[in-house]
């Protein structure tokens, strides 16, 4: 992948809010065209880094560029970013057309042509035609897209998207989600995406930032922070992780020399241990995803390594099945997901069983 | 029927609450001097003496100017308070909107009583400035509360969108706060317009030599024979607030519509 | 230096704040707070006849205390703001419990339109009303006499405690409604059902659910009648005769007919003390039920 230029450049961006310290030295580089997202709890400070690009938050010190530009002193009317809001902020004494040309007030263009910009942006979102209705008789969805259409009209460099899907039920966001990606495409600008939803990061971004109490902990793109991410936090905020205690034995020429339980003695490469060399107060561990570990039935072989356990606990999920097991050396349980495949039973609490796993599929956590 | 006691209950309360307004038109129309009964007769000559008299058209003129400015002072002061208290964190933010909403748990004579002693201690002269002065005074509270409502009900980010999409903090102010709170706007200025026109200790010890409308009326309570006048004039004045609450309900209704929001009902 | 404007305003909110909050704040200060102070500082000076002498004194306080007129006065006020804000509030109640809770929603504006047009009538003529309604000659007195209840007018109801008492009862009526009904209908109606679901009656479920959740509306209600009935002029002054007059006609009476500015405002800064202690009282009750409302 050739790397793009970039768009959005945070330095050492620090945040004060009285004592409270929200931002602590974000640096990040955001590229044009690029569809980011910020991940992480609530209150991990991901709305306030977006909003100091939009410039309604100002910053306590470092700086925030937008295409090469500083934006220190550039108020939110002048930068050039717009911005779909939580609750959409849909004017509710305006016609929907009148929604989505509200920024066009200052372009100075006539009628017809303002008409026909209106008309391009609403059917751009899906919703040709609509401009006479009143703003507030439309539906969450259509408010979303009025919202969008409203952003987009003005030809922004950068779409500013705070929690846009949360107010969504299921269906509708899962829609959306894929129109998002589809319009992002289309439009070519950089969009970038604040989420509390890691599944919902995951499906639509180019790369994600992973941002816990005002530090962004891993930077990377969907499938490096699912199969390595470089700590406990974020394993445990972005699916779900299974940890076993792990002892380093050695370690040298980019390789590591670990004992874990229930696995015996392994070789990992340090690419595996994404984490970097600092160690936690907590001690070494082994993760690995539910789906990396496989239960085989009679008559498989394995690939890889073996080892044997007994089913503790079944949930039956329809589709899949997670059990949870002890491995043999280990007393804490591991969980594991089976896809329900034709004609593969569901096995019974107390079965004991062989399981196939993966050297490769697991992160080491120092 | 569900509640059955309850309305029965209810509809002998509002014959209390109409018992007088019942009574107004009633001597209003009656020929006889004396307000008692039996009636006597069909008349509306006190209709015709009403217009008749030179000081109660001053007086109407009076508190209509006096009520027609403090209502619009007031509604003013208001739009600041209310937009400051809901808008903006500052230092003694509690302390100085508890003085400002103070009048609302103050008994209206020691404001008048208060006001006076600095005014005549100031060598003010008494007028119907100053009247104005005390009603801004009481009225600001009441308007406060309604505009309060009316800014806190306006979602933040639309403000921001506003700005986000190019528009300055005026225009975002003429634009966007303004068409969304002229509702509390307007009930604000009737609310305080009405308060204005209908009060009267503060107008009793402020207004001088001049009568607003309530010192008028009070005043001729004294001599019987004119109590038939007042009659009529309070029937009209009845019909001329059941005529504006009727508008300003429509308006009221009409403003949610327009919003999109839903009719939670009451005028206060 | 690397400041947003907004930012800048951000910062700076305190400011901001206090530049919006200074056109009513001034008023407020100049025309209220001022006034105040000064007619407490008067309260603890002497009426010289042509001037006020300046020497600090409790003279107006002891008077104002002890002197059986005056204090007769302040324990009549008390006595009928209280019985006046018992009697309203307790009358009001089931009117703003039948609109809230039986009255369809499509209809409830109009019931409060229909409750609170009365007031928006002169509260002079409609004080002057009741006169008519209690007088001698008045409607109660020939209705009982047309239906032959008595034969001789009842003298007991007009120029007295009792008709100061009906008149700002019926005057207040619609502020003891408005905060009930508000309290009311913040109540969640599954919370009802929850009650009986879980064995009370609908008496009970009344006692034990509607009424706690509706108390911050009474005792709003109780502050929004009290603290104008004790101040109120116009209705002793017109209906309450020699025995009905009340504090304010008393403080009238200082500043504009004997010009005793320091004993008229001991005894408003009096009244306002009395006020302000029924008050927190009342508030103090709203607080412990609004920290028990909490879950």
């Amino acid at each position: 992948m050739t790397e793009k230029p970039t768009m959005i450049a945070f330095q050492d961006v620090h945040k004060y809010y009285g004592d409270y310290h929200a931002l602590r030295g974000i640096t990040a580089t955001i590229r044009a065209g690029e569809f980011f997202s910020l991940l992480g709890p609530s209150g991990c400070g991901k709305t306030t880094l977006l909003r100091t690009i939009a410039g309604f938050e100002g910053i306590s010190s470092g700086a925030v560029m937008i295409d090469e530009r500083n934006m220190a002193g550039v108020p939110a009317n002048q930068r050039p970013t717009n911005m779909v809001f939580q609750s959409y902020a849909i004017f509710p004494h305006l016609t929907v057309g009148e929604n989505v040309g509200f920024g066009l007030r200052r372009a100075g263009l006539s009628k017809p042509e303002l008409a026909t910009r209106v008309g391009e942006a609403l059917e751009m979102v899906g919703l040709k035609g609509y401009g006479d209705r009143a703003a507030h008789a439309l539906s969450g969805g259509q408010r979303q897209r009025v919202a969008l259409a409203r952003a987009l009209i003005l030809k922004p460099k950068v779409l500013l998207l705070d929690e846009p899907l949360s107010a969504l039920d299921k269906k509708m966001r899962e829609q959306m989600q894929v129109e998002l990606i589809r319009l992002q495409r289309q439009v070519g600008i950089t969009f970038i995406l604040v989420t509390h939803d890691q599944e919902e990061a995951l499906v639509m971004s180019d790369r994600i930032a992973v941002m816990f109490e005002g530090e962004i902990t891993q930077l990377a793109d969907p499938e490096t922070l699912y199969r390595r991410p470089n700590s406990r936090k974020v394993a445990n905020f972005i699916g779900t992780m299974n940890f076993l205690p792990a002892m380093i034995l050695a370690e040298g020429a980019g390789k590591i020399e670990v004992e874990a339980k229930g696995f015996g003695k392994l070789t990992l490469d340090a690419e595996q241990a994404p984490g970097g060399g600092q160690a936690s107060a907590e001690g070494a561990a082994i993760g690995f995803r539910p789906e990396t570990l496989t239960i085989l039935f009679d008559g498989q072989t394995a690939s890889d390594r073996e080892t044997m356990a007994v089913i503790e606990e079944v949930v039956y999920f329809g589709d899949m099945t997670y059990y949870d097991v002890k491995l043999d050396g280990c007393d804490a349980p591991v969980r594991i997901s089976m896809r329900n495949v034709f004609g593969r039973p569901v096995l019974d609490i107390g079965t004991r069983t062989r399981v196939a796993w993966s050297p490769g599929a697991l992160v080491l956590f120092r | 029927m569900k509640g059955g006691w309850f309305k029965v209950y209810a509809i002998g309360y509002l014959v209390f609450l109409y018992a007088p307004i019942i009574l107004l038109p009633m001597f209003a129309f009656n020929d006889a001097t004396i307000i008692a009964f039996p009636l006597t007769g069909f008349s509306t000559r006190w209709f015709e003496e009403m217009l008749d008299k030179p000081a109660l058209t001053i007086a109407v003129k009076n508190s209509l100017f006096i009520a027609v400015t403090a209502s619009i002072l007031s509604t003013t002061l208001g739009i600041f308070a209310a937009r400051a208290s809901t808008r903006y964190q500052f230092p003694m933010k509690a302390g100085l909107m508890g003085l400002i909403m103070l009048p609302l748990v103050l008994p209206e004579i020691i404001v008048a009583v208060s006001l006076l002693v600095v005014l005549l201690g100031l060598g003010v002269s008494l007028s119907l400035w100053t009247v104005i002065l005390g009603h801004v005074l009481i009225c600001t509270p009441f308007c406060i509360a309604i505009l309060s409502s009316a800014f806190q009900s306006l979602d933040q980010s639309l403000e921001e969108a506003a700005y986000d999409l190019g528009e300055t903090a005026a225009s975002t102010f003429r634009l966007i706060i303004l068409p969304l709170v002229m509702p509390g706007i307007i009930s604000s200025l009737l609310i305080s317009f009405t308060i204005s026109l209908d009060e009267f200790i503060i107008a009793f010890f402020l207004a001088g030599t001049e009568p607003t409308l309530p010192v008028y009326i009070f005043s001729q309570f004294r001599f019987p024979q004119a109590v038939p006048v007042i009659m009529a004039l309070g029937t009209v004045l009845v019909v001329l607030s059941i005529v504006l609450l009727t508008i300003a309900e429509y308006f009221r209704r009409r403003g949610i519509a327009k919003s999109g929001g839903k009719d939670t009902g009451g005028f206060l | 230096m690397g400041q947003s404007r907004w930012a800048k305003l951000r910062q700076t909110e305190g400011a901001n704040g206090l530049l919006m909050i200074s056109p009513p704040a001034v008023y407020a200060i100049l025309l209220l707070a001022a006034p105040l102070g000064t007619i407490i500082l008067y309260s603890f000076l002497t009426d010289g006849y042509l001037e006020i002498i300046r020497t600090f004194t409790f003279a107006n306080y002891i008077e104002a205390w002890t002197n059986d007129l005056y204090r007769s006065v302040m324990v009549r006020s008390l006595g009928v703001a209280m019985t006046v804000t018992a009697v309203t509030v307790f009358l009001a109640f089931p009117i703003a419990y039948f609109v809230s809770f039986h009255v369809a929603p499509s209809k409830k504006s109009l019931w409060l339109f229909l409750i609170t047009i009365p007031f928006w009538t002169s509260y002079l003529i409609r004080v002057f009303l009741w006169k008519v309604i209690l007088g001698y000659n008045g409607v109660v007195n020939s209705g009982l006499i047309g239906i032959g209840v008595i034969d001789q007018p009842l003298d007991f109801i007009l120029y007295n405690v009792n008709s100061v008492v009906i008149t700002l009862a019926h005057a207040y009526a619609p502020f003891a409604i408005l905060p009930i009904f508000v309290a009311l209908e913040k109540i969640d109606r599954s919370l009802l059902e929850a009650g009986q679901d879980l064995g009370e009656s609908k008496f009970m479920t009344f006692l034990r659910v509607t009424l706690p959740l509706a108390m911050p509306g009474v005792i709003a209600s109780v502050l929004i009648v009290f603290i104008p009935t004790i101040g109120d002029y116009v209705t002793p002054q017109l209906v309450g005769g020699p025995e009905g007059r009340m504090v304010a006609n008393l403080i009238q009476l200082q500043y504009l007919k004997l010009d005793n500015y320091p004993m008229g405002s001991a005894i408003a800064v009096s009244a306002m003390v009395i006020v302000t202690i029924v008050s927190l009282i009342f508030v103090g009750l709203n607080r412990r039920y609004l920290r028990g409302g909490k879950r």
